[in-house]
């Protein structure tokens, strides 16, 4: 009976929790996305763990004390009093703690260094840092992820909570999670990270997108990583 | 001078033309708004092209050419059978003045927009020619 009843809840959970965009890709790029040989992204990763050697990680941190970092991430930054990414602390370290100059924002350097850290976490579940100083951020992504935009006045919600599952003309809607960032989308022919996904979201409704720096990402991120809850990193996933 | 000013205004005539006034009777725009019929067979290629009518990115509909059909809305197979000509019209300009909430973008309003990209600021998705050859498409869609 006890089996019976965790059995159930189980299967509830299964059924409403989230489900990551790759439930939803067709079998061959699932095959892709599993088989480290097949998936284009290993490169990247492979470049990035070069580059965690040659450009000194190794002189704060062993690739050990990676695993599990992407999986909590965004964190609270005292210094900045609000949210920082995984993209957002490498360059701080090559910056404050290396005085080295910056890697371009989505360089391919940056890529791969951040490909490769959140590999190091790939298959724990997504566990966002329950600081309470993340609440603000939390709370105005989520109300950006419902704010109608663009011309075509859509919000993020009403593709990715309303109509998730159905398509929007050839391309299945997921429920728009950021469990597999950087990740490798067909489409892109390359690796791209989590901002180039929501730019590409705002582009489509043919809204502006926030310029660069702008804490509305930081925000979306911190909010999108609640809602994912419990998904296993994928890093490097592989999308249409 | 005069042909300066001339330049000038034909330049930031379109991104300035606010759309057309309209008049909405009930749930119809009874009254076309170029005070011209439309065209029907620019309307079907309105409608099935998708950088401009965007239709079938949530619409479905009798185009056997096209694989790509979205289902986020009803099929626009038989609309001219089930709402008139006016009832259509107002369906493409602003749909939210039957329902605040629908998905269904407003084709030809500028109104009550967030963060529109620059390229589209102040212009509406469809002109009103091109309302009116979609209106003249859906038309046909009797079954
Ligand atoms: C009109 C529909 C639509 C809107 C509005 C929209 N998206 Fe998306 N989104 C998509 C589609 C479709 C995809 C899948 C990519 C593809 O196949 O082209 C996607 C993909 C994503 C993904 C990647 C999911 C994965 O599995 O990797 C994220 C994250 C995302 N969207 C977030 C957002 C956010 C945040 C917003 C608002 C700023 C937004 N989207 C607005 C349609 C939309
Ligand atoms: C982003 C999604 C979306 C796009 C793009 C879109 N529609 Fe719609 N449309 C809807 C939805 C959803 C409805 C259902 C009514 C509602 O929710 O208000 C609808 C309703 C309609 C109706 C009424 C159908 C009926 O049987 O009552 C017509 C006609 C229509 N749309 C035509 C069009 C045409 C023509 C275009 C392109 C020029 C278009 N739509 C683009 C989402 C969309």
């Amino acid at each position: 009976m006890r089996r019976f009843a965790t059995l159930a809840l189980a299967l509830l959970a299964l059924g409403a929790g989230p489900r990551s965009g790759f439930e939803t890709m067709t079998p061959e790029l699932q095959a892709m996305q599993r088989d480290d040989f097949a998936n284009p992204g290993m490169l990247w990763v492979a470049e990035g763990e070069a580059l965690f050697q040659r450009q000194g990680c190794t002189g704060c941190h062993t690739p050990a004390q990676m695993v599990g970092v992407a999986a909590r991430y965004p964190v609270f930054d005292a210094g900045r009093d609000g949210p920082i990414d995984l993209a957002g602390r490498i360059a701080q370290c090559r910056e404050q703690r290396q005085g080295a100059a910056p890697l371009p924002t989505e360089s391919p350097e940056a890529l791969a260094l951040a490909a490769y850290v959140a590999n190091q976490s790939r298959g724990l579940p997504l566990a966002p840092d329950p600081d309470p100083r993340l609440d603000p951020a939390r709370r105005q992504g989520e109300a950006l992820f419902r704010e109608r935009r663009g011309q075509l006045n859509l919000s993020c919600a009403q593709c990715h909570d309303d109509n998730a599952g159905r398509r929007l003309a050839g391309s299945a809607i997921p429920e728009g999670h950021a469990n597999g960032y950087p990740l490798y989308r067909l489409e892109w022919q390359g690796l791209g990270s989590l901002r180039r996904r929501l730019r590409s979201c705002m582009v489509g409704v043919r809204s502006e997108p926030f310029p660069p720096d702008a804490p509305e990402y930081l925000a979306l991120e911190a909010y999108l990583a609640m809602r994912a809850r419990g998904l296993v990193v994928e890093t490097p996933a592989i999308r249409p | 001078m005069r042909a300066a000013c001339a330049a000038l205004l034909l330049w930031a005539a379109p991104v300035l033309a606010q759309p057309a006034a309209f008049q909405v009777v009930g749930d119809t725009i009874p009254a076309s708004l170029t005070g011209t019929p439309g065209d029907a067979a620019r309307g079907r290629a309105i409608v099935t092209t998708r950088q401009r009518g965007l239709c079938l990115l949530c619409h479905s509909g009798p185009f056997p050419e096209e694989p790509f059909q979205g289902d986020l809305a009803p099929s626009l197979a038989g609309a001219g059978a089930r709402l008139t000509k006016g009832q259509l019209r107002l369906r493409l300009v602003d749909g939210r003045r039957l329902n605040p909430a629908t998905l269904m973008p407003a084709y030809y309003s500028t109104e009550g927009l967030v963060r529109v990209g620059r390229a589209w600021q102040g212009r509406t998705v469809l002109s009103a020619e091109e309302i009116e050859d979609v209106v003249a498409f859906l038309v046909t869609l009797q079954e």
